[in-house]
């Protein structure tokens, strides 16, 4: 049984509570679809970002293992000297996007390719810097969206949470309360009146008896 | 709409692959040097890439910028491969938002 509200039981606050409960319960089944739509939402870039996280890792790990070979075989200064003035250049450009009111950011990468597609003469390094440099270079988008997609999920998940406490909140707390103060309230509204018309009836039989 | 930057932080071995295809990188030798480093990017990057250890050193802060849209901070694998930190994450997401994990127990 929900506590009821502390307020006195007339009328007026009566007439309050039930416009308060209307509200709620709207609010309620507004929060609730809101809710549903957005763990459906959720749940289909949770599957994106979990192929794409696979991808990337494989991919890099790959990558990566190449450029540490690479680097074990060569010269530390060479490989330094190598990579060190990029040919090419990444930037974004970061917007936002609304998912079901939350902002989440948005890329797009924009490359400005050198001349080449390796900053270095051939000569001085070996072919895995060659190899992981070509699959980093190829392996930038995913990694572009894979950030965009991941911080999608993460703002995601915090609105559900919060937008399910919101929810619970109103189902398990304020609607109950509000629903057993109206009772009571109307409870307590017949009791006065039918106390009034027994009152009422007692002074017309006395009345009656004294003619 | 605004301009943004790609850093990435890591050891100073593994972070020269991604400076040769034209992304920012930055050093971190120690987790504190790395927070420090985490916190002045955030201010000037949009996507900041971490390797995993020190993502996971790092977590509290990290976890600061989660709610905003920017910086997207992302873990990557470091050299010695993926100690499956970036898909612990995916999954705490989905336990967050759903209550239980549907994606992944079907591995488990």
């Amino acid at each position: 049984m929900a506590e009821r509200l502390k307020v006195n039981p007339t009328r007026m606050e009566l007439r309050r509570l039930k416009d308060r409960l209307k509200t709620a319960v709207r609010g309620h089944k507004l929060l609730k679809d809101k809710s549903d739509e957005m763990i459906r939402r959720f749940m289909e870039y949770a599957k994106q970002n979990k192929v794409l996280r696979e991808q990337v890792e494989e991919e890099l790990e790959g990558a990566l293992k190449s450029f540490v070979l690479a680097k074990a075989v060569s010269d530390e200064y060479a490989i330094q000297e190598a990579v060190v003035m990029p040919s090419s250049q990444i930037t974004l450009s970061a917007s936002t996007k609304n998912v079901m009111s939350v902002v989440v950011p948005q890329f797009e990468l924009h490359k400005t390719q050198g001349e080449d597609k390796y900053p270095y003469s051939y000569g001085s390094v070996t072919a895995e810097l060659d190899d992981s440099i070509s699959v980093l270079t190829e392996l930038m988008q995913k990694m572009i969206k894979l950030a965009e997609i991941e911080k999608t999920c993460n703002m995601l998940a915090d609105e559900i949470e919060k937008n399910r406490r919101r929810v619970n909140a109103l189902e398990y707390v304020m609607i109950p309360q509000t629903e057993e103060t109206i009772r009571y309230i109307t409870m307590k509204l017949d009791e006065n009146e039918r106390g009034n018309t027994v009152r009422l009836m007692k002074i017309k039989s006395i009345l009656a008896e004294k003619q | 709409m605004r301009e943004g930057k790609i850093a990435v932080i890591g050891d100073r071995d593994l972070i020269l692959a991604f400076k040769a295809i034209g992304m920012e990188t930055f050093a971190a030798t120690d987790v504190e040097q790395c927070e420090n480093l985490i916190k002045k990017l955030a201010k000037t990057h949009a996507v900041i890439f971490i390797t995993e250890d020190y993502a996971k050193a790092c977590e509290h802060v990290i976890s600061r910028y989660k709610s905003t849209a920017y910086p997207a901070i992302v873990p990557i694998p470091s050299g010695a491969g993926s100690t499956g930190y970036g898909m612990e994450n995916i999954k705490k997401d989905v336990e967050k938002a759903v209550g239980t994990d549907i994606l992944f127990n079907k591995e488990d």
